[in-house]
């Protein structure tokens, strides 16, 4: 897996750099951050680090305080409380050459819609001190065919695509992606992952906000579950939740019909049951819990007992 | 000197960018502005309807006007439609500064346009310069369509002096800004997009009615007069009708004589207040995200 051998060489490099006397660079840092909309505590005390390089996935329900977490990261907001650290800046202070390290891709707008994508995104570009080109952020994003044709004339999909060419065209250190692929199909969807990637290869640090448990475990580092305003718990996709040492379900075709198994150790059962099928078990699937059913479980949802998930 | 840094990454991508490029602040904002300002005429321009709409409005106006009300300024031969046409000259003004751009911003902040540009680098005054261009084109355009319409069917004179040319300049650029400023601060005021043209339609039309703009400034009370006053859009009025009436008109005013450091003091304080109203209240996210 493609994530796995990035989370070795993220072990890897964290034990050269500790070896090193290199400390791992911090491009966000929060401690105890806080800010309330009137009685109502939105973000109630969040501690969150993240890496330079690092792809990081915020899950949480709806108003569990992810936007306006990223929100205040951003600098739109500000917040009554706690320490918010930014490429090195405070975000609510952060000037033109600090907006200008990191990209917002925010959700989809209606602005511009007179424009041509190619007059956008050159217009955007003009806004920073080392842009891209224009035509290749186009290309990236997979707009070229259109990138004479008015804004106003896009399909949702590619209206998103515009956002996040907006979003890259200054060629940020971190990129905050808030929900990116909502609306879009699953063929354009994989075609953003691999953009994400791309951008991820080429050094960029990247919040993701999504819905979609598929999209973080396919694209995050690491993820961080966000309910009440705090941060629950942080970890790799397959291993949040202790995930890994949970029970798998081994399920297969019996004479009877479909029987299935809660088991440690779905390997021993596993071979017992090729052992007594003498031949092929069919119908033979192991399943560990899916990110969404830790997730759900975190944010405490019906709590879930070993053997009930799905 | 070396222009890329070479850096590593936590996960040990190595990471090769530009090292901080500085632009002076100064020539940063210049260029943001002149982005900014021909993104704004491109799209005004652009939308088409919008364009042939606000030019049409005050010589529509105009017309209709002018032909209700015939006769001449008492004791005079200026003709009530040559009031008129200095009339909405301040009114399409006013328009095209005051009411286009609470709209226009009310909009962008709704749609998420505004938000957008204050996540880039952008020097945030380059936007406000942005809209004075865009202002300063749709005005010269709409004063100019009005000066023809003016001048060829009911026989306003271009001005006829360098003084009168200077007056018609100042007024309409000092004016223009007194108007695009408080247009600024008021697209805080309506609560949605939706509600914009219809929350600064009303206080507009009263201001343009008691200013002089539908009815002559001699039909019109003492009172709203002075009420009117208090806000530039009189004295915007005033100060064409000084530049393209003959000289003795003035004595038809309410203070017999046309003052022109009164009305740049108005215009003038109006730009001050609306400066200030527009940096004290202007936000660039809706107020109602959560």
């Amino acid at each position: 897996m493609e994530a796995q051998t990035t989370r070795v060489a993220v072990a890897a490099r964290a034990a050269l750099g500790h070896a090193v006397g290199m400390a791992a660079e911090l491009v966000i840092e929060t401690e105890g951050l806080h800010k309330r909309y009137g009685a109502v505590s939105a973000v109630d005390g969040l501690d969150l680090n993240m890496q330079r390089g690092e792809v990081l996935s915020l899950l949480g329900p709806n108003g569990a305080g992810k936007t306006t977490t990223v929100e205040i990261l951003e600098g739109y907001r500000k917040r009554d409380g706690g320490v918010a650290r930014v490429l090195g800046e405070d975000p609510q202070r952060g000037g033109e050459a600090w907006r200008a390290r990191r990209g917002v891709v925010l959700q989809s707008c209606e602005d511009v819609v007179d424009l041509t994508v190619l007059e956008c995104v050159r217009h955007f570009s003009q806004f920073y001190p080392a842009p891209a080109n224009p035509e290749d952020v186009i290309e990236r994003v997979g707009l070229t065919a259109k990138k004479n044709a008015r804004i106003r004339s896009l399909s949702g999909g590619q209206r998103r695509r515009l956002d996040v060419a907006l979003g890259i065209v200054g060629q940020p250190e971190l990129l905050f992606l808030d929900e990116p692929t909502t609306g879009f199909d699953p063929e354009a969807r994989r075609s953003f992952w691999d953009l994400v990637r791309d951008l991820a290869r080429e050094g960029a640090s990247i919040l993701l906000t999504t819905h979609y448990l598929d999209e973080a475990e396919a694209l995050a580092d690491r993820v961080a579950v966000i309910n009440h305003g705090r941060l629950v718990e942080t970890g790799p996709p397959d291993e949040l939740g202790g995930r890994r040492d949970r029970q798998a379900k081994v399920s297969w075709l019996g004479p009877n019909g479909p029987e299935e198994e809660w088991t440690h150790e779905p390997t021993r059962l596993v071979m017992q049951l090729h052992a007594s099928f003498g031949s092929e078990v069919p119908g033979l699937a192991v399943a560990r819990p899916s990110l969404e059913d830790i997730y759900l479980e975190l944010i405490g949802a019906p709590k879930l007992k070993e053997g009930s998930y799905e | 000197m070396s222009t890329t840094a070479v850096s590593e990454s936590a996960n040990g991508r190595v990471v090769v960018r530009p090292t901080a490029i500085t632009i002076s602040p100064a020539r940063a904002l210049v260029k943001a502005s002149l982005a900014r300002g021909y993104v704004e005429v491109l799209q005004f321009f652009r939308s088409r309807d919008a364009v042939v709409f606000t030019l049409a409005l005050p010589v529509v106006l105009l017309a209709l006007l002018a032909s209700i009300l015939s006769g001449h300024v008492q004791g005079t031969n200026v003709t009530y439609s040559q009031v008129y046409v200095t009339g909405l000259l301040a009114g399409g003004l006013a328009s095209t500064s005051f009411l286009n751009l609470g709209v226009s911003i009310t909009n962008e902040r709704e749609n998420g346009g505004l938000k957008r540009l204050a996540g880039t680098p952008m020097p945030r005054a380059a936007y406000f310069l942005g809209k004075v261009v865009v202002v300063l084109v749709t005005s010269v355009l709409e004063v100019a369509v009005l000066m023809v319409f003016g001048h060829f069917l009911y026989g306003v004179h271009f001005p006829t002096s360098l003084g009168r040319w200077w007056t018609f300049l100042w007024v309409t650029l000092l004016g223009g800004a007194a108007m695009t400023l408080v247009g600024i601060a008021a697209s805080s005021i309506p609560k949605s997009a939706r509600s914009a043209a219809a929350v600064l339609n009303l206080p507009f039309l009263v201001l343009e009615f008691i200013s002089g703009v539908f009815v002559p400034y001699t039909q019109l009370s003492r009172t709203m007069l002075d009420i009117a006053g208090i806000f530039p859009l009189r004295w915007m009025a005033e100060g064409y009708r000084s530049a393209l009436l003959p000289s003795f008109v003035q004595r038809s005013e309410i203070g017999h004589h046309w003052d022109h450091s009164e009305m740049a003091l108005v215009m003038g304080i109006w730009c001050v207040v609306g400066l200030a109203l527009a940096i004290k209240t202007f936000r660039w996210t809706d107020r109602r995200e959560g």
